[in-house]
């Protein structure tokens, strides 16, 4: 039942937080991204057994990437997508959620973002192959 | 879906207590970012509640456990223990949707785990000129019943704020 806005202001938070208490070579290597990739990738991973428990076994790959854009993209993000910052700051943990949800699907995936077109935002997703 | 926010809640609990040596840091930090969120979100919550000026502590009290908590957590909690002079309540919440999913460690065990919603109702009443002291009292995660908030009036803030403050 958790409101839109109060896990907008997390997010907010987080991505502050992560960045006030690194220091300038995290920020410049990029290890303050990838705190908070890793952290979307835990939720991801989360959101996804919760959403499946029920759902019966996916075919495939095209199955599984049918369920993530339409299913699990929805529940998730519904009006959200339009509030997402442009900057990777605010990306970066979408991403990890992205990349998470696919993880215990059984999709080994690259999730990076690029906005070239405000406001409009693409998420490329890169499935590696085992 | 209050399953995003409860997890990534959790995500950066997981994140503060790799961070932070020790508990009393982490629950530091959860208060600040609360407080942070707090100032905030009263804007959000007074724009689509549509409540007025509460004209005392136990009209706020009503407004925080049935409209608030209502709103952005989905759980009304009780009101309990009213101090004499009316300026100290608990708020029981029998379930606590932060916790789903969370068990304590043990080498965390001075860990507030929800302390987030402490500065949250802080910087939340403080931008309607309350100074109050929020603590958790009891908490289904240390093993005890329920999970309970003590809420305290210290002062009416004056409404005069210095110039360049929001």
């Amino acid at each position: 039942m958790a409101d839109e806005a109060l896990f907008l202001l997390l997010h907010n938070e987080m991505v502050t937080g992560v960045y006030k208490s690194a220091d300038q070579g995290e920020v410049e290597n990029g290890r303050c991204i990838t705190k908070l990739e890793n952290m979307g990738f835990r939720v991801g991973q989360g959101l996804i057994e919760r959403f499946t428990k029920d759902t019966a076994r996916f075919k495939d790959e095209l199955d599984i990437m049918k369920f993530i854009c339409k299913d699990f993209w929805t529940t998730v993000f519904k009006k959200q997508i339009d509030n997402l910052r442009t900057n990777h700051q605010y990306l970066a943990f979408t991403c990890g959620l992205i990349r998470g949800g696919l993880s215990n699907l059984g999709i080994k995936s690259i999730v990076t973002a690029e906005v070239s077109a405000m406001p409009a935002c693409k998420f490329q997703v890169m499935i590696q192959k085992m | 879906s209050s399953e995003l926010f409860t997890l990534t809640y959790g995500a950066l609990v997981t994140q503060l207590c790799k961070d932070y040596e020790n508990d009393e840091d982490v629950n530091k930090q959860l208060d600040r970012m609360g407080y942070n969120i707090g100032v905030r979100l009263i804007e959000d919550f007074l724009a689509r509640s549509n409540v007025g000026r509460c004209h005392d502590f136990r009209e706020t009290a009503d407004v925080i456990a049935k409209v608030a908590f209502k709103m952005y957590l989905g759980i009304t909690p009780s009101i309990t223990n009213w101090s004499p002079a009316g300026d100290e309540f608990s708020l029981i919440l029998e379930n606590n949707p932060l916790v789903d999913f969370v068990e304590l460690p043990d080498n965390h065990s001075s860990l507030i785990y929800s302390n987030l919603l402490c500065g949250v109702l802080r910087g939340a009443l403080e931008m309607v000129q309350m100074a109050v002291d929020v603590k958790f009292v009891q908490d289904t995660l240390k093993g005890d019943g329920v999970t309970e908030i003590r809420m305290r009036f210290i002062k009416r803030i004056e409404d005069n704020l210095p110039a360049g403050e929001e």
